[in-house]
């Protein structure tokens, strides 16, 4: 056990777990922040993306004690104005995927607020979606700002 | 008035003869097109929760005192366990209980496959537990392995009876045709890769076994549990409030449920059993590969006079011979069709239904054959298929089919054909193909639905079934919110969970809306009549609203209650539709580049227009990575899997999709239900790799015959084309006289 300090969705916490604990681990048991969702726990999916300091990062192959930054998880997110235009545009089937993909296109809009369906199909290719929704998550992001 | 039929009940394409208690559906279907709430797009109404994150599923569940079970999986293809010891994993620090070969359903002592399960542990994380699984002693007898289909149906190696069809004299009418096109078409192995992977949380408590689990078949794993613990039902329970995805894998319980269930009796507390990514990819099944012999037989004006066709199934190690033969049979009107189907049982992962089984695999063989007979006749293909269209499943008549529609409706997109082709160059060849689908989706009895009406108005419809990520909740309030003609946000959906409310069917076999659908419009009919004797009772005209209605019951309710009834009798229920596919070939590469997907689907009745182009959409996605980039590969050795993880295994990511247009017929089917509406998970994946296939024969006169379409196949199949043409042209140069 080695001593672990958060800073995530804007506050601090002490935790203890071993070296070796990925990030999505401490996220989700024992933070209790299960909407990072893990989908492949290798870092090929995107489910479990979260942000460290407005930065997309895999939350499953980051290892927790090396997080110097402020992760931001789905939970930090949820009054963010793409929640609503995905629900909008039907950008979610099962929905597993769709917090990392919210995730993703939350730093995406911030770095670019009006991006175009190319820059969006690059930024969100890291996100996969096996129902297919991909062709709402182009409109949603395409129209986040309602 | 419930009455008991026997009755012929369809699920994924498989029959079966059951007897089932039905109530009359006294119900008139409402009138065809968009009505208040049905027929209108619908924002989902557990979007927000899914979106958010909020939405708990299965994987999200923490139980006080719960333990991680790991399990131990066989690295040969076939081989037996000669001696295992359990001692050292029980050792380990944090581990609880162990468990070998026959003391849970699913871990057997011989391993039919790479990847089949063994032995399991439950320890306090999932890291102890698969530590302790690593420290399990086993020695093996490695046993013959038998990995290749032809071998396996030559020496009869398979998992059930061939089946054999025949209607007609097939070799009479080829020997009567005037063309005759024969070609073998293969399609790979591809897994359903659930963004949520197979789980399941057992606790006991008391004799209860209490079953979380990510399912499509809530009132299914209580059964199947129930049946194999020898427990009576009631004494199962099983939850699945939000799922992540199935796509016909998760019909029913496996390994994974058995081992929490047994390792939570051994240690009184509750265990979570999660199969890993790469397990996943091992032993979570799969659809399996075909080899399609196929022969065509034509009159010269394009009537089609047989059809004959060898299709062998991949099935593994276990699993089921799915209806690889069904669109050869069912799509057109041929009097003599032939077909026999083998199951090959190998030493490969088990089979499951993924999403149409048997009718995707069968439909790209079938309409590839289709098309090569059109350039041999040298008839338009759309052309082709309107004159053999079929007007009866082999004499039994449709209870709807509106192909002919989906057809007119696709020629605008056909006729750009001209000017896709006329956009190729010396490089990128373009053109457009097409391919029909055919495929069940009719749903069927029993299904059942409560509505709770409070005196504020609003309804609760209750019914535990599952919302697997189609829509379910939101077309359900729909439906109810219309009959009630209330609006729909003042309808909740509570599903979910066997101890709170009746028997829902299957979410498989495109089944769920047009199952359950007409028992929510008959629940919500059943208050809706009661809220009328009361509004006679009070002397208000019959047009008051209900909220007005309603108001002076303070806490009484109103339940209605509702159960689907039974489907027409002497009838066929399909779903028809048709893809129009534009692609772009670069042809010193091969790489393929699919520009634009018309889908037009004829499915009766469409609720809610935004979830079904969600759906069509969906299934076109998965459609394109089957068709180019996924593919399970074995090592031809041991049969070991080598793509177990998601950068070897390639799904499609919104890089990949084209531009696709959605249409939907939308009229109800008058003879089924109350709701006249027809399942749409399934249809828009079936005719995607055919027309995709149609579309490079048009752009590049290459005959495409494998699946996926990898550059190898692409550039062997222009090759090809590169030497017929060469042939022929040899052949007019050296035989002026030839006719």
């Amino acid at each position: 056990m080695s001593e672990l300090r958060l800073n995530v969705n804007g506050g601090e916490h002490v935790l203890e777990a071993p070296v070796g604990t990925s990030l999505a681990h401490v996220l989700r048991e024992q933070l209790g922040l299960t909407g990072t969702k893990v989908a492949c726990n290798e870092g090929h999916c995107g489910a479990c993306t979260v942000q460290i300091d407005g930065v997309p990062r895999l939350s499953c192959i980051t290892l927790a004690h090396t997080v110097e930054g402020e992760v931001t998880t789905i939970e930090g997110l949820r009054e963010h104005p793409l929640v609503d235009a995905f629900v909008r545009a039907d950008a979610v089937q099962c929905g597993y995927c769709t917090p990392g993909q919210v995730v993703s296109a939350a730093a995406l809009v911030a770095a670019n607020p009006h991006p175009t369906r190319e820059e969006i199909r690059h930024a969100m290719a890291g996100n996969i979606c096996r129902c297919g929704t991909y062709p709402k998550i182009e409109e949603a992001i395409l129209s986040w700002q309602g | 008035m419930a009455r008991l039929i026997r009755t012929e009940k369809e699920v994924e394409g498989r029959f079966e003869e059951v007897w089932i208690v039905v109530e009359e559906d006294p119900l008139e279907q409402w009138p065809e097109g968009p009505l208040e709430v049905v027929g209108k797009p619908a924002p989902r109404k557990d979007g927000h929760e899914r979106v958010r994150g909020e939405a708990r599923y299965t994987a999200d569940l923490k139980l006080p005192g719960m333990l991680h079970a790991a399990v131990l999986r066989s690295p040969h293809a076939h081989a037996k366990v000669k001696r295992i010891d359990l001692a050292p994993a029980l050792a380990l620090p944090g581990v609880r209980a162990a468990i070998g070969p026959g003391e849970a359903h699913g871990l057997e002592e011989e391993a039919g496959f790479s990847g089949a399960a063994v032995a399991a542990v439950a320890a306090d994380t999932f890291g102890q537990a698969r530590a302790a699984v690593e420290a399990i002693e086993i020695e093996w007898e490695e046993l013959e392995v038998v990995l290749d289909p032809d071998e396996a149906v030559k020496r009869e190696l398979l998992t059930a009876e061939p089946r054999a069809y025949e209607r007609g004299d097939v070799e009479k009418a080829f020997a009567q045709a005037d063309v005759v096109v024969e070609a073998t078409y293969r399609t790979q192995t591809v897994l359903h890769n659930s963004m949520e992977t197979h789980q399941a949380v057992c606790e006991w408590q008391g004799d209860t076994l209490h079953v979380y689990i990510s399912t499509q078949f809530i009132w299914g794993i209580r059964q199947a549990v129930a049946d194999t613990l020898g427990l009576p039902e009631d004494k199962v329970r099983v939850v699945c409030e939000y799922m992540g995805g199935g796509f016909g894998s998760k019909n029913g319980p496996d390994e994974y449920t058995y081992v929490a269930a047994e390792l939570a009796k051994r240690t009184g507390r509750p265990v979570r059993c999660a199969l890993t990514r790469r397990e996943e990819h091992t032993s979570a099944g799969n659809r399996n590969s075909t080899i399609q012999r196929l022969r065509a037989g034509a009159k010269s004006d394009g009537t089609i006079v047989a059809f004959d066709g060898e299709f062998t199934n991949s099935v593994g190690w276990s699993g089921w011979n799915a209806s690889t033969e069904g669109p050869m049979k069912m799509l057109y009107d041929c009097e003599n069709v032939r077909t026999v189907t083998y199951g090959a049982q190998l030493n490969t992962p088990p089979m499951k239904a993924f999403r149409a089984p048997g009718f995707v695999e069968g439909t790209f063989g079938l309409e590839c054959l289709v098309d090569e007979l059109a350039a041999r006749l040298d008839i338009d293909p759309l052309e082709l298929r309107r004159r053999n269209y079929a007007g009866s499943n082999d004499g039994t008549p449709f209870s709807s089919k509106n192909l002919e529609d989906c057809y007119r409706r696709a020629e605008p997109h056909w006729e750009r054909r001209h000017d896709v082709r006329a956009s190729s160059d010396a490089v990128w060849k373009r053109g457009v193909g097409m391919a029909s689908q055919i495929w069940y989706g009719g749903g069927g009895p029993p299904s059942y639905a409560w509505v709770r009406l409070g005196s504020d108005g609003r309804a609760t419809v209750i019914t535990a079934m599952q919302d697997i990520g189609t829509g379910t909740r939101t077309a359900m309030a729909q439906i109810a919110a219309e009959e009630l003609g209330i609006q729909l946000e003042h309808v909740d959906v509570v599903l979910g969970d066997s101890a709170r409310g009746p028997y829902a069917s299957i979410s498989a076999g495109s089944s769920t809306l047009p199952s359950m659908g007409p028992a929510v419009r008959a629940a919500a009919a059943d208050a809706r009549e009661q809220v009328e004797d009361i509004a006679e009772q009070r002397g208000m005209p019959k047009d008051t609203p209900l909220q007005e209605i309603v108001a002076v019951l303070e806490e009484s309710q109103i339940l209605g209650k509702g159960a689907r009834g039974p489907n027409p009798t002497g009838m066929s229920v399909l779903t028809f539709g048709v893809h129009v596919v534009e692609v772009a070939v670069d042809v010193e590469t091969g790489e393929v580049v699919v520009e634009r997907v018309a889908a037009i689907h004829d499915v009766g009745r469409i609720v809610n227009p935004l979830g079904a182009s969600s759906q069509v959409e969906g299934g076109i996605i998965q459609g394109v990575g089957h068709t180019f980039s996924e593919e399970r590969l074995l090592d031809p050795e041991t049969g070991r899997v080598l793509t177990t993880s998601l950068d070897t295994y390639r799904m499609p990511t919104i890089a990949d999709v084209p531009e696709i247009i959605c249409e939907f017929v939308d009229r109800p089917d008058e003879h089924l239900t109350n709701l006249g509406s027809k399942g749409l998970g399934e249809p828009p994946i079936v005719p995607v790799a055919a027309a995709i296939g149609n579309a490079i024969r048009d752009a590049t006169g290459a005959d495409v015959r494998e699946l996926p379409i990898s550059r190898e196949e692409m550039l062997r199949a222009l090759r090809e084309a590169e030497e017929r043409k060469q042939a022929r042209e040899k052949a007019k140069r050296g035989a002026p006289a030839a006719v």
